[in-house]
């Protein structure tokens, strides 16, 4: 077995796009979770948004800023339609509406009623929607190579995504960094504690869950647009999967915490990396062909999943006192 | 507001001794009477839980700058009548207004800005987050709570000292002090009382509403509570709260109202009140031979032993019927 090549590989995740995508949709997951307690059972729904969003206007002839505002804005409508009926109710309501809410936009993508516009179950094709963003690129044509990480400057899964997308990130950190330790994350905290109490406070509890809502959307939306840049727009790889992915990241990291979400979704990817890659060696491939590793690969990060949840509440970064895993 | 043409005009000038509750002395000591100087005014408040009529209030008038406390037997409707004040449930029928404004249809969180904070009977302290954190939460006016201006410290971090600083005092009178960097959620029963009531305090509320403040406190710290919600009157708020000791509520009340099964069946000074057979029935039931207004009466272990009588009597009653 190629230790050097798994190790290569399972490295290079911790830069890909994909890792920086899943950390910026943990990001906003963390603000609706983590310090809001909101439930979002369906996550991939804004991601799946946003991309679609981003794509589908580009397609029609947007420049780059006004199709990322599409996303940005598709993302905020989707939080009010869920949050003004949800919002008012019981956490569990909320639960429910998301996951629905975030099927139906995928059925939706996948019907065959907008094939036009959305490429039905076949998706869009990164090519067709890539140019305005590599267009952006300040980096000369050519390849680089850092340390074990060698890539094409401008490919389309190259330098210029990667440093794109982990500037989003390191954004988005420190805009909810500044948001948590202010007195508004403070109200969003006592939301996740009690929300009874924090009206007895006389803060408008209903405002803020839905600012929360609002804002942890559009991270989902914009890290949807980054997981589709390298690749391709595919209703179907934007699932509940991936909405469960997205938690992974999140618990594993640590929920409430700054940087559980980043260090979360560069543990998965690694992790899952070096599963794969080895379950490839390992495994007679007779038994087990690549339709066989991919789910249970699967199988494994739900296994993982429940041992986190049970052993490690607070994941890696969190403080077992403060953040332990609490669904209300 | 319901002035009384013939109560004695008082206000902040009647000697310190009679304070402000000098004002109901004199008032003609039945349910739903009109105060000099009211507050808050309950009108033809129900509440129906199915079949069940938790509140049915006719009248009720909560004299401003006063402590009266609300008794009555467990299920009697005191904390559904303050869920209703406050905004967190809603009526059947009837209305009520706080401060000369009607706030039948307010919410909770607009009933707390406008000056009426209450605490809860199942204390809501704020677990995972630090005593002190819990303290600021309560303060009003912190710019640094809207969105936007939560970006630039420089927009709250002035009112965040003040705030800090208020919440600090606060800790030192309530005796929490040492535990202002501690969550709230590792804090005794007694101590989230505390910390749920000092937070109320944080905003200067006019009228504080609290459901039974002394259940689980630790009765070293009672009595410092005592002088703390006395403290709270003289500076001028206005206290209604719920109480089953009646060593806290004889001591501290200046008007006591008693409701049972819903309705407001007494009301009147602290010493007169208990005396009333109507507050004897809806108590005791059994014991209509007792004085709730003698002083030994109610001393704790008086008071065990009658809840053990009625306790054993009750299982001999089980015990006739099986
Ligand atoms: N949410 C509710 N649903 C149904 N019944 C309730 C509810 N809240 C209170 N009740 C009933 O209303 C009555 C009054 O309760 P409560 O106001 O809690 O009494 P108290 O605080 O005086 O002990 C009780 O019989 C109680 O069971
Ligand atoms: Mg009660």
């Amino acid at each position: 077995m190629d230790w050097q090549r798994m190790l290569t590989l399972a490295a290079g995740e911790l830069i890909a796009p994909q890792t920086a995508a899943f950390a910026l949709a943990a990001i906003g997951l963390n603000v609706h979770f983590g310090f809001t307690g909101l439930l979002n059972m369906g996550h991939a729904g804004f991601m799946l948004l946003g991309a679609y969003g981003f794509a589908i206007s580009t397609i029609a002839g947007a420049p780059f800023w006004l199709a990322f505002l599409v996303a940005v804005v598709a993302a905020i409508l989707f939080a009010l339609i869920l949050g003004i009926p949800t919002l008012k109710l019981r956490g569990d309501y909320l639960a429910i509406v998301t996951i629905s809410a975030a099927e139906i936009i995928r059925l939706l993508g996948r019907s065959t009623l907008f094939t036009d516009l959305t490429g039905a179950s076949s998706g869009l094709r990164g090519n067709t929607y890539k140019a305005t963003f590599q267009a952006l690129s300040p980096l000369p044509d050519g390849t680089t190579a850092i340390g074990p990480f060698e890539y094409g400057n401008n490919l389309s899964n190259g330098w210029w995504v990667r440093i794109a997308a982990w500037a989003l990130v390191l954004l988005a950190v420190l805009v909810v960094y500044l948001l948590v330790r202010s007195p508004w994350g403070r109200v969003l905290r006592g939301i996740r504690e009690d929300e009874d109490a924090v009206r007895a406070l006389g803060k408008s509890v209903y405002a803020y869950k839905m600012q929360a809502l609002v804002l942890g959307g559009v991270l989902g939306a914009l890290g949807g647009v980054v997981y589709v840049l390298p690749t391709s727009v595919q209703p179907d790889a934007m699932g509940r999967a991936m909405t469960f992915f997205v938690w992974t990241v999140l618990l594993l990291g640590g929920a409430a915490t700054i940087f559980g979400p980043i260090l979360g979704s560069m543990i998965f990817f690694v992790a899952l990396s070096v599963v794969r890659t080895s379950m490839r060696e390992l495994l007679p491939p007779d038994i087990f062909g690549p339709a066989q590793i991919e789910p249970l690969s699967g199988i494994l990060i739900g296994v993982f999943l429940m041992l986190l949840v049970i052993f490690r509440p607070q994941g890696i970064m969190g403080d077992k006192k403060e953040l332990t895993f609490h669904v209300r | 507001m319901s002035a009384d043409p013939t109560a004695a005009p008082t206000g902040p000038g009647t000697s310190a001794m009679a304070g402000p509750s000098a004002a109901l002395v004199g008032l003609d000591p039945r349910p739903g009477v009109p105060k000099p100087d009211a507050i808050l005014v309950v009108d033809d408040v129900e509440r129906r839980f199915g079949g069940l009529t938790a509140v049915d209030v006719d009248h009720l008038e909560v004299q401003r700058g006063v402590i009266t406390a609300l008794i009555g037997p467990n299920g009697a409707g005191k904390t559904t009548l303050f869920n209703l004040v406050t905004g967190f449930d809603r009526p059947s029928s009837g209305s009520w207004t706080f401060d000369g404004r009607s706030m039948s249809n307010v919410n909770a969180a607009k009933t707390s800005r406008a000056g009426m904070v209450r605490t809860f009977q199942l204390t809501k302290a704020l677990s995972r987050m630090t005593v002190l954190d819990n303290m600021r939460l309560g303060a009003r006016d912190q710019p640094g709570e809207n969105m936007l201006a939560a970006l630039a410290r420089p927009l709250w971090r002035r009112r965040e000292q003040e705030i800090t600083e208020k919440a600090d005092e606060l800790l030192v009178r309530f005796k929490l002090d040492h535990l202002r960097d501690e969550f709230a959620g590792s804090l005794s029963g007694g101590q989230r009382k505390l910390l749920e009531m000092a937070r109320a305090l944080m905003s200067d509320p006019v009228m504080v509403m609290l459901d039974e403040p002394m259940a689980g406190v630790n009765p070293a710290l009672t009595q410092s509570l005592l002088g703390h919600v006395q403290a709270l009157r003289d500076e001028g708020m206005t206290v209604l709260f719920v109480e089953h000791d009646m060593h806290m509520v004889r001591h501290i009340s200046d008007w006591v109202v008693v409701m049972a099964e819903g309705r407001v069946v007494a009301e009147g000074p602290p010493e007169s009140v208990m005396a009333d057979p109507a507050v004897i029935d809806a108590y005791l039931g059994a014991h209509h031979d007792t004085d709730l207004g003698d002083d030994a009466l109610l001393a704790d272990e008086v008071i065990e032993q009658l809840e053990h009588e009625a306790h054993a009597e009750e299982e001999e009653h089980h015990g006739k019927q099986s």
